[in-house]
């Protein structure tokens, strides 16, 4: 299962919603998840794949999109300092 | 001067987890008090306590609510919503503002607080869940009761271990009393039957051990009773003031009259004569009752060596010698010690006792013990007019409050 496919399952069961619901291109607003609801995903997720995903990086997570992206460069090891600039307002970027 | 009167009654106890129920096991002496079955007790040496019987959350509660709810929260809604059907109040949206909760709890998210330091210190875990917060705070239960009943009025929790809900349902009634409110929710709840509590009191010295037969392990004022048993649950009653009540042609149970409240400044476990004596006084003189016109107080009644002999002391400081021809009973012998909920079951018990006539026992009482020589309504509930009733709270710490509700008529 790709982590696409993870993370529409976690939101399913935390959110207690429907299959098929939950879409890849669906926000958080869309789905009535709210910032409680929001914490309480990102703990499944830090469970599910055995991570730590700081606040900075966190704070950006507002969509299955969003989650999946950070997710993914988290997993690979890839440096997620440009989301952490976004979170400050994209004013510093620091190259790859 | 406003008055106030109880118009609901809700109950989720070891003896029931409806008001009739709970009444008609009182009534025939039955105990709750059972070996636990929520955790396998067997590393204990009390492995007795007084649960609410078969509990499965989800036959009350859909799933999603389950994962905010810690075990006392659930209580306290289940209570809360009886009483709220009880009353039959249909709270208009601009009436929320005057209408609020107090919800007292000594123990608190005792469940989930168990299940986190699990997960932190055996288990390891570096993150706890982030519920754990919002579950486990002592004003879980009176702020999803306020959710739920979009009670916008002056709300909060009181924490005063065996007197928080005497306390809660005291400071509720005072709420209207003077004016803040016309509508009231108050009660209280506990959920305290887990490992690292009963490890925790059993060192204290003062749980009855009752392994070999635990339906009679609670024995309040016999020669032979060997301490407390914990217990779990909750009680909710709807505080009403009575013109609010009349117009809407209420269901009116009883008044509540007196609300006496004292701290004894003594000993952090042991009470105190004077303290309590004058917690009794002070609910008697706001409630303009005489001494002699108590027809029944419903005693704090633990069961342990030392507080019965102690509140037949205070009884007798107070009346003197009408002490001897008012029945008291502890209902603490069959519900057990709910702590932090024991307050509002013990009201609850006194108010059906008051609006029916029928005094429930002391159960379980076999000997009489020369210090404990009142009359504590043996092991058979009595069928007699009761006008006026007491309700007695003596916490540790030297806290105590005492209610008086008077019937109905």
């Amino acid at each position: 299962m790709n982590v696409e496919d993870k993370v529409i399952e976690i939101i399913t069961r935390e959110q207690h919603l429907a299959p098929g619901v939950v879409k890849p291109d669906s926000t958080f607003a869309e789905l009535g998840i709210d910032s409680l609801d929001g914490v309480n995903i990102l703990f499944a997720l830090e469970e599910e794949f055995k991570i730590d995903i700081p606040d900075s990086v966190a704070q950006n997570m507002k969509s299955v999109q969003q989650v999946v992206d950070s997710l993914t460069r988290v997993l690979e090891g890839k440096d997620v300092s440009d989301l952490l600039a976004m979170a400050k307002g994209g004013a510093e970027t620091r190259p790859n | 001067m406003r008055r106030v009167v109880i118009t609901g009654l809700g109950v989720f106890s070891s003896c029931g987890t409806d008001v009739e129920s709970f009444f008609s096991n009182l009534s025939r002496g039955q105990s709750g008090i059972r070996r636990i079955q929520q955790f396998d007790p067997s590393q204990l040496s009390v492995q007795i306590a007084a649960e609410v019987p078969n509990y499965q959350p989800a036959e009350y509660f859909p799933q999603k609510r389950l994962d905010i709810l810690d075990r006392f929260a659930q209580f306290a809604l289940l209570s809360a919503r009886q009483a709220m059907q009880s009353s039959g109040l249909e709270v208009r949206e601009e009436e929320r503002p005057r209408f609020g909760a107090v919800i007292g709890s000594g123990m608190g998210g005792a469940q989930g607080l168990d299940e986190g330091y699990l997960n932190l210190y055996a288990r390891q875990a570096t993150r706890l869940h982030p519920f754990t917060i919002p579950k486990i705070m002592h004003n879980a239960p009176v702020s999803q009761i306020c959710m739920e009943y979009s009670a916008q009025g002056p709300s909060f929790t009181t924490a005063t271990a065996c007197s928080s809900s005497g306390h809660a349902i005291g400071e509720a009634f005072r709420l209207i009393k003077f004016g803040l409110a016309d509508i009231m929710l108050a009660g209280g709840t506990d959920a305290p039957i887990t490992y690292g509590m009963m490890r925790s009191w059993e060192s204290v010295r003062v749980l009855a051990n009752g392994n070999g037969e635990p339906s009679r392990s609670c024995r309040p004022f016999s020669a032979d009773r060997e301490g407390m048993v914990i217990g779990e649950g909750a009680a909710a009653l709807v505080l009403e003031e009575l013109e609010h009540a009349r117009r809407r042609r209420a269901p009116i149970l009883a008044e509540l009259c007196g609300f006496g409240m004292t701290a004894d400044a003594g000993h952090i476990t042991q009470p105190t004569v004077e303290g309590p004596a004058r917690a009794i006084r002070a609910a008697l003189e706001e409630a303009a009752v005489n001494a002699d016109d108590v027809d029944y107080i419903n005693a704090h009644g633990t069961g342990t060596r030392l507080n019965d002999p102690t509140e037949t002391v205070i009884i007798k400081n107070v009346f003197g010698e009408a002490a001897r021809r008012i029945p008291v009973s502890s209902t603490k012998s069959m519900h057990g010690h709910v702590m932090g909920a024991t307050g509002a079951v013990e009201l609850v018990a006194t108010v059906l006792a008051v609006q029916r006539g029928v005094i429930p026992p002391t159960a379980n009482y076999t000997t009489p013990d020369p210090e404990c020589d009142l009359d504590y309504v043996p092991n058979q509930a009595r069928d007699v007019p009761v006008r006026i009733a007491l309700s007695n709270s003596f916490a540790f710490g030297g806290l105590n409050a005492v209610l008086l509700v008077r019937r109905w008529e």
